[in-house]
């Protein structure tokens, strides 16, 4: 354990820093659906955040990320363009796919966000794909898939992990493990007890750690990406965690553990992380309360931006089909 | 053309492939068998290009469908320009999720901002003896779906020419080969053959047969028949189905005022009903006739030679409904 990569005391804030917007990103969603002034499907990631905000420390604008409905904290954490977020959200032209999308589909080329799918299991075999696209360029570049436990079950997880081990592309598989796949619990899912396990079928190396400690996302993802980068091939990383809301916000949850819930949410490791910022000395509580409240005036400029700008012309219809825009 | 040769489908397509491979290093392939490797594909389409483009561009795959369109989906939205093949269109059901969900919809679903120029090649058709699960003709089910073009060439000089446009095309292109025709000869100029565009494949003044694919080359031997007995037909080769050449086939039935459209597709639902409502709400009143509609059977392909014979329409029966027609 002792050669394990661990993060430094700036690495920490930033992953703190990633989890803050998505969790207070989160609550403005919450508070403004709540509200009736937005109105989406809502699978929100809260209680998910220190793992995408601990693997996209590791990566560049360029490195590929493909992710899934519960994805909005992957694409905070990678870099997601606020403004454009809020306004694809509040289904605006000016949002990131002119409102066509909307939080299903989130897409940044530009930082790498290449894929939001709405298929469960579907985020794998384009991340594949992507892996032999960086494989082909040859600078070094990741892709990462992620995914939830649910998606372990789906016929794409074995052909892309095995196509991704075979032609040893630089893929890195997160299965973001949150214990239920919709409504049904992993014990209720699979006879085994770590997905992880399923990694030494193809012939990868396959990881079950903490999704919710940063020190060992850290060294996990760490090893992956080196691998990864050094051309050796993919690896398998089972991120064991909670979700906060259920599946589906506005549904009951009563399919859920009661005391597991209150235990995950009596462990969130965001308050857990602003503690050991303190405690270890990296920032101060004026610093991190300075952090905090940067991160909720970003979010209040692009709530307010979003929903003045004008919702897309019904000509948008007739767009993006094709190239050419259809008669 | 000076350098009008003959070559089959099959060779048509082969020098398609390596032409665009040549001139183009974003163009890849992969699919199960592609590679020299494995000869080059079951019937050898691919033979010779791993040989000299390499097996980083020309990659046989497992049999793994999903992950096959997944990494050409993939490799695409980076840059690439991959050429999958699924064998048989029937293994197509095995990759829905990946065709219809993501290749067609990714373009519109990120507001432009990612694009799918992948061609999907397969190929099919009655004739073989090779029953319910490797001949069936499933052209309408991509049709219907927005974003994803459909071609079907009938011949080996459009065969080239369409796979050309289709790799240089900006979105995903199905590619359908019609099995029992790859043998066929025919002349070829090697000119560029644009997706959208029908052609007259025999000019006439009395009826118009419009098809693609197997069923042109009995529409003109239908016609061939009929013109001994003085009935002139003229038969339109839809070569792409989706987006169709609308103006194409409403000239010609404008001039004949008959129209018969035949497919290899059993009949109920299939893109003989699109043509003929077309046909009917912008000609309504120039008619001399109904239209009328030819498909297969409404069954699975049966394997017993004189069933798979009535099952799909061909020389005598499409020599039928002409007469028919114009009686």
């Amino acid at each position: 354990m002792s050669n394990q990569a661990r993060p430094d005391g700036k690495t920490l804030l930033e992953i703190y820093r990633k989890a803050a917007l998505i969790k207070q990103n989160d609550e403005r969603i919450i508070k403004l659906m709540t509200a009736g002034k937005l109105v989406m499907p809502y699978y929100s990631p809260r209680g998910q955040e220190i793992i995408p905000s601990t693997i996209s420390v590791f990566l560049n604008d360029d490195d590929y990320i493909c992710t899934i409905y519960r994805g909005l904290h992957d694409m905070l954490a990678k870099g997601f363009p606020l403004g454009e977020l809020w306004a694809e959200l509040a289904g605006r032209v000016t949002g990131t796919c002119k409102g066509k999308g909307g939080p299903m589909h989130l897409t940044c080329p530009s930082r790498g966000m290449m894929v939001t799918t709405g298929i469960v299991g579907s985020s794998m075999p384009i991340a594949t794909g992507l892996g032999w696209a960086a494989q082909l360029n040859g600078r070094g570049q990741v892709s990462v898939a992620n995914f939830g436990d649910g998606a372990a079950n789906i016929g794409a997880f074995h052909e892309s992990l095995n196509m991704a081990a075979l032609w040893k592309l630089p893929v890195i598989f997160v299965c973001q493990n949150n214990t239920y796949a919709e409504h049904t619990s992993m014990a209720r899912s699979t006879r085994i007890e770590r997905y992880s396990t399923r990694a030494d079928s193809y012939g990868m190396p396959g990881v079950t750690v903490d999704g919710n400690d940063p020190d060992a996302m850290y060294a996990a993802t760490a090893a992956a990406i080196s691998r990864a980068r050094a051309g050796e091939g993919p690896t398998l990383i089972e991120a064991m965690t909670f979700r906060f809301n259920g599946h589906l916000l506005g549904e009951a949850g009563h399919y859920m553990d009661k005391e597991r819930l209150a235990q995950a949410k009596a462990n969130d490791p965001l308050p857990k992380l602003r503690q050991r910022l303190l405690d270890e000395g990296v920032a101060s509580e004026a610093e991190l309360a300075a952090l905090e409240r940067d991160i909720a005036q970003q979010i209040d400029v692009a709530v307010t931006a979003a929903f003045e700008a004008p919702f897309p012309d019904v000509s948008e219809l007739k767009r993006d089909v094709f190239a050419q825009q259809i008669a | 053309m000076s350098n009008a040769t003959k070559l089959t489908m099959i060779e048509a397509i082969n020098k398609a492939l390596h032409d665009a491979m040549e001139a183009d290093p974003r163009v890849l392939a992969l699919g199960e068998e592609v590679s020299d490797t494995e000869e080059g594909g079951v019937f050898g389409a691919t033979k010779g290009l791993s040989t000299k483009f390499g097996e980083h561009r020309v990659k046989s795959t497992p049999i793994s469908e999903q992950a096959i369109i997944g990494a050409a989906i993939g490799a695409s939205i980076a840059g690439y320009r991959p050429v999958a093949e699924i064998m048989l269109m029937n293994f197509t059901t095995v990759a829905m999720d990946m065709i219809v969900n993501h290749a067609a919809k990714l373009r519109f679903m990120s507001g432009g901002q990612t694009n799918v120029p992948i061609v999907i090649r397969t190929m099919t058709g009655s004739g073989f003896s090779t029953g319910g699960q490797h001949a069936d003709y499933l052209e309408a089910w991509f049709a219907h779906t927005a974003g994803i073009k459909v071609v079907a060439p009938s011949n080996p000089a459009d065969a080239y020419g369409l796979m050309r446009a289709a790799i240089e095309d900006e979105d995903p292109v199905l590619f359908i080969e019609n099995l029992p025709s790859y043998w066929t000869p025919g002349q070829i100029d090697f000119a560029p053959v644009p997706i959208g565009k029908a052609r007259v494949a025999r000019a006439g003044s009395d009826v118009t047969v419009i098809a693609h694919s197997m069923m042109v080359t009995q529409s003109l031997v239908a016609a061939e028949a009929l013109a001994a007995t003085g009935i002139s037909v003229e038969v339109v080769d839809l070569r792409t189905i989706s987006p169709w050449d609308r103006q194409a086939v409403l000239d010609s039935v404008a001039k004949t005022g008959r129209a018969l459209v035949v497919h290899e597709a059993v009949k109920e639902f299939g893109i003989g009903g699109e043509i003929a409502a077309t046909i009917g709400e912008e000609l309504f009143g120039k008619l001399k006739a109904p239209v009328r509609r030819l498909g297969a059977a409404y069954c699975a392909v049966p394997y017993s030679k004189p069933l798979e014979t009535a099952f799909a329409p061909n020389a005598e029966t499409i020599g039928a409904a002409l007469r028919a027609l114009v009686a």
